[in-house]
């Protein structure tokens, strides 16, 4: 009410808008008036003291379940904090709205040969603290982002030389050829040299960092906006930046980031007003979102890919009933598994329509022959019978391992496909952990975990992601990463070297076959239960006008807000 | 009196490195810090670098060495989460919580020792039974639920007061206050009330009981009999008397209120040491906990040996027993 | 200052026990009863508690579904509202949850499990802390400060966090895998670890005004040894506080499991108590499913005011100098 009253497009309540009223009217309360000129300047100096700065901009303010980590931008790989990163930082290649590849730092890039990439800086373009944008800056960050400490190494193809050519031109040079090189350099962003230099971050700051780094609570970036404030866990500011090289999109002034990890408090502080946008809104609140008049939710499909996983690697599954083998080496009770979970009411009920069912392991923005693919129709007779063939007619009991604050709804999902396989007289123990202690147990080495639920997220937005790191042989000892990610132990190597083919064919549609093959041998061996794509669910106030990409990034430079 | 004063600061002492064993030991089993520091991309090997670069390989009796000869000198360690130093932190976040406390005592007081009063003195009014109603459904609601209650009657339905957080605040030296500012104080309500409403049942209720008995006292019957007024017998001498329990018992509430604001701060989002905890337990940032830990002990121990010694003080006879005050 | 406890729900002080020797006779000699008769508001608590504790413990019987067997939801009744909404079907008089788990079954049963929970917890914190408190009192000097410090120490730790410690530790141990009656255990320690203090403080209280008074000292002179005086003479003495205390923290312990469960560490969502359907049901409160947390709600709370009100009467009837 305060701020109102001093902002000129103020309008007196029952007054006509544009101040149309007579002097006769303001005669008719001189004392009212007197008191209230004396409490707008009482309220004037409190304004004054501690809200004017605020009050004057178009601010955006954001919540968010999660907190904004680190300022460095080579320390944490993880959506939200790489879209707030992105607001301050800027990458050589960009992605436009639509996930395709856009000029950024680089103005454009060419391939002279398979083996040798080039691009063409931007000039003019300058950091935040005004030092101007050179190749020496992208040959140091190509540096950094690959040294030890980063979270972001595989950014950038580990055999790539970078060569300057000029100061606005570098080369990057490989050892062989490599179509998807710059797959994830739109997450990688370009650091200065003399400011890292200055402030002794030259290295990233690594995860076990016993000091306190520069660049985690700073940044020195190129991009519209400057993280004036940081307080991580509480508060991050954004204000424009005036020396923006480009035309930003935004109308914003400045955007305040609040992390709420209460979902019902997140609701509320949008249904109140107090924020401009929410991450995640509940898929229960969506509803009451949309009715409220003064927001709505943005929901699209995402490219996560929500799955279940079954121990193929142990010769006796950990807590079952079944003693001296693994069921699940058997494909007729992975197939009746499969055939037993009715991902179409998941969908429907749990997911409250939010999710899209899917019959592969990527989402099918990812892949163009994706729709080729059909889920096998849930049929519980069948899936009784494959149990009696495999000698379980009565079911067997195991403990299935689920996060619950993970992905949406997770638990819930969980729940419902327990209740789906007691109709099998599978019986199952839940257990549903917070993610922190159910990736302790899951993931390597333990590999902890007879049946279980994961989301995936290919970061090179394509298929060789998954055919190599959760579909791919997993074998003690490697450290190439393959299987990596493969916490059911599920080996075919025909996966294998379809995977290697995938990796240098530069042909498109044979690269597309492929993978096709590989997803095929996947699913005829029931390899892992795909489920759903869940959707994204932005909860957006209606003075706000943004773009939602589906790798749920958000992107402050495509944010504007009505002016108040 | 040395002697007593020398043996408790000892025992606080004692207590302290007790739960700093405590603390230390129980965050061993609390899940591996290693996957909330890297993101899901990390290899294998980076990982058990990570491990191995923290420490977290070598045996626990090095391990807890490390950890207090680091925690002798002041240093909490570097929170896994955020990469700054705990100290600071916590230091950041105090002035959120101390507030928070502050005024949820306060509420708890003045409300409490109010309906307290009111329900000895009309003992069978129904005024007096509907607020035992209200100040039993304080203690029978789990602190969370009342929390989302008061945000979706007062934040969303009827609007007005804040859902989340401390409003604008201003920084006063090291501290940041929310007193100075109209957002800053219309912040404070919900939480305030969420946190105190347990405190103020068990005020109004001890209130209760002290008048109660007191007013059944001899003298009461005197002052009575002397022709004070009805008013200034309840509020000279009887409500006097049971003063000193009250404040006792919310002095020494204090501490557990600090404690407690765990919840509070977790619905209400509010910025203090409870939510860095519990952001810090879902992160298994161990630093973080462990310090955590060790401050609260260190408040709590603080106010009991204040307590302890100010009752030595008031009463002679106590000087000479080995136990507590008791 | 004796007698006020630090952490408890209710630290009004049980007065120390008077030079009778036993306050158990009391509850014989039917002053108690009379005066229970007289209350209203008591005997009205009686009725409701006793109620629920039956329907609590018939629960298989009377409920209609049994929730905790997951081959008995169907998503396709999930979120039903109660029958007298448009929607509302039979059998499912007050709605379903979002798994399809019928609310009025799983009110029945998640008040029984709280009550087991609840139940166990305060007899195993009423126990460690009536022994510690004896022992404590009785013999002084090293021991009794010994036990007072741990007091102290323990203060400092909630139940929540020590919750989470006994969690960790436990599933650190056996796997994280536990079952539900493990896991109801866990709590139980852990109620019974953080409850403790108050039985200790206020017996050991009374212990130290009793055992100088001439019937104790008669005792030793006859020959008894410590522990039957304590047990026989000295314990029937402080039962009425310790009663009151019980009674008090069998609502707050009520709470804490639920309170845990809102922090992850209570029961699975599978298994429901009262807490976690209270915990899972609040996700629900903006959007317009009230029911799936409102009964749950008014359950624990019907529960926690009665058996408060119990003790509240108890409390007073004990108390001589309000007669």
């Amino acid at each position: 009410m305060v701020r109102s009253l001093l902002t000129p497009r103020w309008t007196p309540p029952g007054l006509p808008a544009g101040g149309a009223f007579t002097v006769s009217e303001i005669r008719l309360s001189r004392s009212a008036l007197k008191t209230l000129a004396r409490g707008v300047s009482a309220a004037a100096v409190a304004t004054l003291a501690f809200a004017l700065p605020a009050q004057a901009a178009n601010v955006f303010r954001f919540a968010f379940q999660g907190d904004l980590k680190s300022l460095d931008p080579y320390s944490l790989k993880e959506s939200f904090t790489e879209g707030m990163q992105q607001a301050a930082y800027e990458s050589l290649v960009t992605l436009d709205k639509n996930l395709k590849f856009a000029p950024g730092l680089a103005e454009s890039w060419e391939t002279p040969e398979p083996t040798r990439w080039r691009f063409h800086l931007r000039k003019n373009v300058t950091f935040h603290d005004g030092t101007p944008f050179t190749a020496d800056d992208l040959l140091f960050s190509a540096q950094r982002v690959r040294a030890s400490g980063s979270n972001f190494t595989t950014n950038v193809p580990a055999d790539a030389e970078f060569v300057k050519v000029d100061d606005f031109t570098v080369d990057m040079v490989l050892k062989k050829p490599n179509p998807i090189a710059i797959a994830q350099f739109p997450t990688w962003v370009i650091m200065s040299k003399t400011w890292s230099e200055k402030n002794n971050v030259v290295q990233p700051t690594p995860p076990s960092a016993t000091s306190p780094s520069y660049a985690t609570l700073h940044e020195n970036g190129t991009g519209p906006f400057v993280i004036t404030e940081h307080q991580p866990g509480v508060k991050t500011v954004f204000k424009k930046f005036p020396g923006y090289w480009g035309k930003v999109e935004s109308n914003l002034d400045e955007a305040v980031l609040t992390t709420i990890a209460n979902p019902a408090t997140r609701v509320a502080a949008l249904l109140s007003g107090e924020v401009d946008w929410i991450d995640p809104v509940p898929l229960q609140d969506q509803q009451r979102v949309n009715a409220s008049g003064t927001a709505t939710v943005m929901a699209g499909p995402e490219l996560r890919t929500i799955f279940l996983g079954m121990d193929q690697d142990r010769d006796e599954l950990k807590d079952s009933s079944v003693k001296g083998k693994n069921p699940f080496k058997d494909i007729k009770v992975r197939e009746a598994f499969y055939l037993a979970i009715d991902e179409d009411t998941i969908a429907k009920r749990v997911m409250r329509g939010q999710a899209v069912p899917s019959a592969l392991m990527i989402a099918p923005a990812l892949y163009d022959r994706g729709a080729e693919f059909k889920r096998p129709a849930t049929d519980l007779k069948k899936a009784k019978e494959l149990m009696a063939q495999a000698g379980y007619p009565d079911g067997f009991s195991l403990t299935m391992d689920c996060p619950n604050d993970r992905y949406v709804n997770d638990e819930a999902i969980c729940q419902a496909v327990v209740s789906m396989l007691a109709r099998i007289n599978v019986k199952v123990n839940l257990n549903a952990q917070p993610k922190a202690k159910y990736f302790a147990k899951v993931l390597a080495p333990a590999y902890d975990t007879s049946f279980y639920l994961l989301g995936w997220t290919p970061s090179s937005l394509d298929s060789h992601n998954i055919l190599y790191e959760i579909v791919g042989c997993r074998k003690p000892g490697d450290k190439s990463g393959r299987g990596s990610w493969n916490l059911a132990g599920y080996c075919d190597p025909k996966i294998d070297e379809i995977a290697d083919k995938v990796e240098s064919e530069t042909d498109k549609a044979k690269r597309d076959a492929l993978i096709k093959d590989g997803f095929d041998v996947l699913n005829t061996d029931w390899g892992y239960i795909p489920l759903h794509q869940q959707a994204l669910a932005w909860g957006v106030s209606k003075k706000v006008h943004l773009t939602q990409r589906a790798d749920n990034l958000l992107l402050l430079y495509w944010v504007s807000k009505d002016p108040q | 009196m040395l002697a007593f004063l020398l043996r408790r600061v000892i025992q606080a002492a004692a207590v302290l490195a007790v739960v700093g064993l405590i603390a230390f030991a129980m965050f061993r089993f609390a899940g591996d810090p290693v996957n909330q520091i890297v993101g899901p991309d990390t290899t294998v090997a980076e990982r058990s670098q990570i491990r191995t670069d923290l420490g977290l390989d070598d045996p626990v009796l090095v391990q807890f060495v490390r950890y207090a000869g680091n925690v002798v000198r002041g240093q909490f360690g570097i929170s896994y989460q955020f990469r700054q130093p705990v100290s600071q932190l916590l230091a950041e976040r105090m002035p959120a919580t101390l507030e928070l406390a502050f005024c949820a005592t306060v509420f708890a007081l003045v409300v409490g020792i109010l309906m307290g009063v009111y329900c000895a003195l009309r003992r069978d009014s129904w005024i007096a039974g509907l607020f035992q109603a209200v100040s039993l459904i304080g203690i029978s609601l789990p602190t969370f639920l009342i929390g989302i209650l008061l945000i979706y009657l007062f934040s969303v339905t009827l609007g007005g007061l804040p859902s989340y957080g401390r409003g604008d605040t201003v920084r006063l030296g090291w501290w940041t206050t929310g007193f100075l500012t109209a957002s800053g104080l219309k912040a404070l309500i919900l939480p305030s009330v969420t946190l105190g409403l347990f405190q103020m049942t068990l005020i109004m209720r001890l209130v209760r009981a002290e008048m109660l008995e007191v007013l059944r006292t001899d003298y009461i019957r005197f002052a009575r009999a002397r022709g004070l007024t009805t008013r200034a017998v309840h509020l000279r001498h009887a409500l006097k008397n049971t003063l000193v329990p009250v404040i006792t018992i919310a002095g020494l509430q204090l501490g557990s209120v600090i404690a407690f604001s765990i919840i509070t701060e977790t619905v209400f989002q509010w910025p203090g040491m409870g939510l860095l905890f519990v952001q810090a337990v879902q992160n298994v940032d161990i630093p973080i906990m462990s310090a955590y830990l060790l401050l609260v002990a260190l408040i709590f121990v603080t106010i009991n040996l204040v307590v302890d010694i100010l009752y030595t003080v008031v009463d002679p006879r106590l000087r000479l027993s080995t136990g507590r005050a008791a | 200052m004796s007698g006020y406890d630090l952490d408890a729900g209710d630290a009004p002080p049980v007065p120390l026990p008077e030079a009778k020797p036993s306050r158990l006779a009391r509850w014989r000699d039917s002053d108690l009863l009379a005066n229970f008769l007289r209350s209203k508001t008591a005997v009205a608590a009686l009725i409701a508690t006793v109620l629920m504790v039956a329907l609590a413990f018939a629960a298989p019987l009377v409920a209609p579904q049994n929730p905790y067997d997951p081959a008995q939801l169907d998503l396709i009744n999930s979120n039903l509202p109660p029958i007298w909404q448009a929607d509302g079907q039979a059998p499912y008089y007050l709605g379903t949850d979002d798994q399809g788990r019928d609310v009025l079954s799983a009110v029945l049963y998640g008040l029984r499990l709280s009550l087991i929970v609840g139940g166990l917890g305060v007899l195993t914190s009423g126990i460690l802390g009536i022994a510690l408190g004896l022992i404590a009192g009785y013999a002084g000097g090293f021991l009794d400060t010994l036990i007072m410090r741990v007091a102290d120490v323990q203060l400092t730790f909630p139940a929540i966090l020590i919750a989470l410690v006994v969690d960790g530790v436990a599933k650190a141990s056996f796997g994280s895998a536990l079952d539900v009656g493990p896991l109801i255990g866990l709590i139980v320690v852990s109620i019974g670890l953080s409850f403790w203090v108050q039985y200790a403080r206020t017996v050991r209280s009374s212990v130290m005004v009793e055992k100088g008074k001439d019937y104790v000292q008669a005792a030793r002179l006859i020959g008894l040894s410590p522990p039957v005086i304590m047990v026989r003479h000295v314990l029937p003495n402080v039962t009425g506080p310790v009663f009151v205390i019980a009674t008090i923290n069998l609502a707050l312990a009520i709470i804490t499991e639920a309170t845990l469960s809102f922090l992850g560490t209570g029961l699975p969502e599978t298994m429901p108590s009262l807490g976690t359907l209270i915990r899972t049901g609040n996700r629900f409160l903006f959007s317009g499913e009230w029911w799936i947390v409102a009964f749950p709600g008014l359950a624990l709370a019907g529960l926690v005011i009665a058996i408060n009100l119990l003790g509240d009467w108890l409390r007073d009837a004990l108390n001589p100098k309000l007669q």
